[in-house]
């Protein structure tokens, strides 16, 4: 049966191999860095599909090639017709609120067979996930009866322009990795040591809180972050003292959250935003979420030293 | 000590401050971690690469975009907008509370409906202004109509963060299930982590309800 959950596994990661390609192809079209843009979804594609027979060696070698791309402005969004105002405000009108159907299906599909087990076991993250769209889309397709062209432009298109970014996470997990075999945690925990009380819970939750806010401040990501501060303070502070992991976890990085609302690094949602609502002074947003930040960082001590223990 | 082995993380800050291209700072930092800590380069290049590959999770978005593509075509912002439209006699505190409410099961269900260009620009502001005003009973002067901006931008962000982990596959999720996995912690499954991540969304809600309602009662008053 384990088996069986792998393969079911990586046959939703072959779909998402396909996605890619799906990119690679389209990118084809692309005006600027044709081939860069091609081969970076392709090989993005190649991952997904092939991780699990490839050598790991090889994957490493083709994670480089991918750096060396984006490093060198390869990697470039398509141009793609612009889209007919006119035509979606008519559809949106004829499908009325079916259209949130499979939005709504996604989700509530996941969130139930979180709760399934075959036997003992509990079904992989990806199974789940893949399951729900599988279903979504059928769904949208019975709903919509969607142009096939227009789908596969649309899909690459949103592939395109979230771009690159959104590997960080996962490449954030890689790094995480060699952190820990390089034995970085420890260097970290060793210097905190000398500095913290040992054995006192309530240090280790403010300074792994605290340093959560300030290096999403310095950063502007609360994903890198985590993996660095987890690593070196999270782990041996809080939960090896005995906090609940998930809870430790989920809070550590909502907490980083509040340092992205302190911070002008978190350009997209604090600057930028200034610029397109034409507000006079750049700093409005953030003294808008400065108090909120503030309360929520003191209600996320108190909620870790009371909830993961 | 053995604190040359940090620079991995100086690497990492200095890369995202100076905006220097992602990927490649992430990588470079791992490389030259492992490096100086005396991993050979095949050795970094397997763990990466198997890192990756076991991570593959993080990245099942992908599999999200077809639907996602087919909803945006079909009329799903349109949809969205013409619903909020409907709310007859609001205040501004009342336009960013059920803005909040909707941004926050859009972004725990992952549904991209939200963001500063999208909708807080063209939709949400124009909408808690006219309230605004109209409450007051006269136009809204230059320093008010920047703390409304500022709000109304607020809850956006707000909507967007802390409810967006209540989504078992959410990116945020994935990646704090993946590290404390990669670090023992088996038991940490993507929907623990979210479970644990309902009790911030809701005092974020109930807080960010306090914080508009303080901020329409200020912005009535006639002199600042």
């Amino acid at each position: 049966m384990a088996a069986f959950l792998d393969y079911a596994a990586e046959f939703i990661f072959i779909l998402c191999g396909f996605i890619s390609f799906n990119a690679a192809y389209r990118a084809l079209e692309n005006e600027n860095a044709k081939v860069g843009t091609t081969l970076f979804w392709s090989i993005l594609g190649v991952i997904f599909m092939f991780g699990k027979v490839l050598p790991y060696e090889v994957c490493g070698i083709l994670l480089l090639v991918m750096g060396g791309l984006t490093m060198t402005h390869q990697v470039q969004v398509g141009t793609f017709a612009p889209v007919d105002q006119k035509a979606r405000q008519q559809y949106s009108e004829k499908i009325g609120n079916k259209i949130f159907i499979p939005a709504v299906l996604v989700a509530v599909v996941a969130l139930i067979l979180s709760r399934v087990k075959l036997g003992e076991l509990a079904l992989p993250g990806a199974v789940m996930v893949g399951t729900g769209c599988i279903l979504a889309l059928f769904t949208a397709m019975f709903i919509c009866r969607p142009n096939f062209q227009d789908t596969r432009h649309d899909t690459a298109r949103l592939l395109m322009q979230v771009g690159s970014a959104s590997l960080l996470p996962q490449l954030l997990g890689a790094l995480g990795q060699v952190f820990t075999k390089a034995g970085v945690g420890d260097v970290i925990s060793t210097m905190m040591a000398g500095i913290l009380p040992e054995g006192s819970i309530f240090f280790g939750v403010v300074v792994y809180c605290l340093a959560m806010v300030i290096f999403t401040m310095i950063m502007g990501n609360a994903f890198a972050a985590f993996s660095v501060i987890t690593v070196g303070i999270g782990i041996p502070f809080v939960i090896a003292q005995g906090g609940d992991a998930s809870v430790v976890g989920a809070l550590g990085m909502t907490c980083g959250y509040c340092g992205t609302l302190l911070t002008p690094m978190a350009a997209n949602f604090n600057i930028v935003p200034t610029a397109v609502l034409e507000t006079k002074d750049k700093w409005t947003i953030i003294k808008a979420q400065a108090p909120m930040a503030l309360l929520l960082i003191l209600i996320h001590i108190i909620l870790m030293l009371t909830l993961a223990f | 000590m053995d604190y040359i082995k940090l620079i991995g993380i100086v690497i990492i800050v200095a890369g995202f401050v100076m905006k220097f291209d992602v990927l490649a700072t992430v990588l470079i930092a791992g490389f030259v971690t492992g490096l100086v800590s005396g991993l050979s380069f095949m050795e970094i290049l397997r763990i990466m690469g198997e890192s990756f590959v076991n991570n593959r999770l993080m990245s099942i978005f992908l599999v999200i975009f077809p639907v996602i593509a087919i909803i945006e075509r079909y009329g799903l912002k349109e949809r969205s907008a013409y619903l909020i439209g409907k709310i007859k006699n609001a205040s501004a505190a009342k336009v960013l509370a059920l803005y909040m409410i909707i941004r926050s099961i859009a972004s725990a269900a992952n549904i991209r409906i939200g963001g500063h260009v999208e909708f807080v620009r063209p939709l949400i502001l124009p909408m808690s202004e006219a309230a605004a005003e109209k409450a007051k009973g006269e136009p809204l002067n230059e320093k008010q109509r920047d703390t409304l901006k500022g709000m109304t931008a607020s809850i956006e962000n707000y909507g967007n963060f802390f409810a967006q982990n209540l989504f078992p596959a959410a990116s945020g999720v994935l990646l704090i299930q993946g590290a404390l996995a990669e670090a023992g912690y088996g038991e940490v499954t993507i929907s623990s982590v979210a479970a644990a991540s309902i009790p911030v969304a809701i005092i974020v809600l109930c807080l960010s309800f306090v914080q508009v309602w303080l901020k329409d009662k200020k912005l009535r008053r006639r002199e600042e």
